[in-house]
């Protein structure tokens, strides 16, 4: 490379020794001004805040709960079923609270993926044009509805409801918490999953009638299966949502962790735990208020992996139509 | 499925059609469950909360004796932080999609920033909660302020605003940019005069929803510290404060009977707010749907 002699000097360089041409003029003083260049960069910089957002939330998560895990070794975390800071004797196994969170998420998931699959497919293959006006604003209203809304609803309307038919269901129940979250991420569901039948060619299904297929086999067996990867992105993100759902299950799914897959009982889930001891008087720097990092750490992990799945499968579908 | 086996292919054919009448139905069932919920949850909010709301709940402030409790404080507390969450969240979000609009170059650094924000707005907001407890509350000593309450519920909304300001500036035509462009416009020229003012219906209704995320929002107002009892309305940025999710929260969590009306009248005066801004965004959206459609 070395012996390769150097370029001749080009004639554009010939011509910024003279001074520089008018259309470079132009460039320089117009639109690459000083001016224009800063609005630039000031505008980048506020694209970088949601990077320093996902850097400032792990930072935080990691950093705080170094001094918890100090004490508390990591085979206690992970080895142990009981969860009790407040008592003397302090247990810190993270299966209590996990099994509560994992509890209400699977009776909400029951609830909501089946009620908003149904929905999508009813609003995106059935509904004529204007029942279609009616049922989404009605679906966004409903996904509209604050947590805290919800939570009232799930103590003062779902669980008395359901003890007329659960004889000796408690006013905290995992049941009617796991109910309401379902019923909260049912537009979620609906949403995202519509977007994923829409996106699948008309031509599919023509194709399916032309074989002599009714509607709803062209639906069951060609438009769903289709958008599969996108109702399969569409779970993942509403069960991601129903485990960082924080004031339902503070409300109304107890506050007593403990391991268990009995739906009637009052649990504590990851979210409502970190609730818990924030509103109260817990003093900084007990173990206490350190555990709230340690729990913390564990929920961002667990529905980032979910979210960064999800949105993995959405991007690989959308390139396929 | 074997049609082609025998005669009975007509007889059959209604059959299936039957199966599918069927399935039609279960769908819509499915359909308005959703929103025969939203109907009962109105219904029974509205019901509670009938004794107790008049003008004197408005105008009072919290008190532990139901009779005499108000949401002044609350209201007042929720109007300052949608404020300041605006002040903050728009300006920023809307550069950011600006950004990544206009001027980014198709790459690592721009898909780094996509996936980054369509992940962050799946983060639980109990999660930005103790980010805003460690950063705001603690590391720059906002205390429990309505500043701290605010940036939190900023970097909350943020991805929100970002996503929907970018489907607005996709969503105009590129004839708009190449015209101005053609005239001699400077990159920012072409923005300000031409791109913003197009987009600004658009970009508007996806703030109003993202603001009517944040304004329902209270596990991240619990971990940065605002209070449960407020009986005094903030007098600025830096004042402690309460707001109606907190108050709603507080008033639910208490057994008492009279407690959960107080709890039901705030819900019907939060979603009053709540409702007014969804509609004005989906009027907003349909209007200007409309006139594009027509143009």
């Amino acid at each position: 490379m070395s012996t390769t002699p150097s370029p001749p000097p080009t004639t554009a360089d010939n011509e910024t020794t003279r001074g520089p041409r008018p259309a470079d003029d132009l460039r320089q003083q117009v639109y690459d001004s000083p001016k224009e260049k800063a609005i630039e960069y000031a505008l980048g910089a506020c694209a970088l805040v949601s990077v320093l957002t996902t850097l400032g939330i792990a930072a935080v998560l990691l950093i705080e709960s170094i001094p918890f895990f100090q004490s508390v070794p990591l085979s206690e975390f992970f080895g142990e079923t009981r969860w009790t800071p407040q008592f003397t004797e302090k247990h810190f196994g993270i299966w209590a609270l996990l099994s509560g969170t994992l509890l209400v998420t699977v009776i909400s998931a029951v609830v909501a993926l089946p009620v908003g699959l149904a929905s999508a497919i009813f609003i995106s293959e059935y509904a004529s044009t204007w029942v279609r006006k009616i049922l989404k604003p009605g679906l966004e209203l409903l996904a509209g509805v604050p947590t805290v809304v919800y939570g009232y609803f799930a103590l003062s309307f779902v669980t008395p409801l359901l003890q007329t038919f659960v004889p000796g269901l408690g006013v905290y129940n995992a049941l009617s918490a796991g109910i309401v979250v379902g019923i909260m991420i049912i537009p979620m569901v609906a949403s995202l999953s519509e977007d994923a039948l829409q996106a699948v060619p008309n031509t599919l299904a023509r194709a399916a009638y032309a074989l002599g297929a009714t509607k709803y086999e062209a639906v069951v067996r060609v438009n769903v299966p289709a958008a599969f990867g996108g109702i399969m992105a569409s779970f993942i993100l509403a069960v991601s949502r129903a485990i960082g759902e924080t004031m339902i299950v503070t409300l109304a799914a107890g506050a007593s962790p403990k391991t268990t897959a009995d739906p009637t009982e009052a649990i504590q889930t990851m979210t409502a735990f970190i609730v818990q001891v924030s509103k109260g008087d817990t003093p900084q720097g007990t173990i206490e208020y350190q555990s709230i990092f340690a729990v913390g750490l564990v929920l961002f992990l667990i529905t980032l992996a979910m979210n960064v799945f999800a949105n993995r499968i959405t991007r690989r579908y959308q390139e396929k139509y | 499925m074997d049609m082609h086996s025998d005669g009975t292919f007509e007889l059959r054919r209604s059959q299936r059609k039957r199966i599918g009448m069927v399935l039609a139905g279960i769908l819509f069932l499915a359909t308005i469950f959703g929103i025969v919920v939203l109907m009962a949850l109105l219904v029974d909010v509205i019901l509670t909360a009938a004794p107790w709301l008049d003008a004197q709940f408005v105008h009072s402030f919290p008190s532990s004796t139901p009779g005499e409790a108000g949401i002044w404080s609350p209201l007042i507390g929720t109007l300052w932080l949608m404020g300041l969450t605006a002040l903050i969240s728009v300006p920023l979000g809307v550069a950011s999609a600006l950004y990544l609009e206009e001027y980014a170059q198709d790459g690592w650094f721009l898909r780094l920033i996509q996936v980054n924000i369509a992940n962050l707005a799946g983060v639980p907001s109990v999660v930005y909660g103790i980010l805003g407890l460690a950063l705001f509350v603690r590391f720059a000593s906002l205390e429990n302020s309505l500043l701290a309450g605010a940036l939190t519920l900023s970097l909350l909304i943020l991805p929100i605003i970002i996503i929907s300001t970018q489907e607005a500036l996709r969503s105009l035509p590129s004839g708009i940019r190449e015209s101005a462009f053609a005239l001699g416009a400077t990159r920012w020229q072409v923005i300000y005069s031409h791109v913003l003012p197009m987009a600004a219906p658009g970009i508007m209704t996806g703030v109003i929803l993202a603001l009517s995320r944040a304004i329902g929002e209270t596990a991240p107002l619990i971990l940065v510290g605002a209070l449960t009892f407020v009986p005094f309305v903030p007098r600025g940025a830096m004042d402690q404060f309460t707001a109606l999710p907190i108050q709603i929260f507080n008033w639910t969590a208490r057994p008492q009977d009279e407690f959960r009306g107080l709890a039901a009248a705030a819900i019907v005066i939060l979603m009053i707010l709540l409702f007014t801004m969804n509609l004005t965004a989906i009027l907003l959206r349909n209007y200007f749907e409309e006139r594009r459609a027509g143009a």
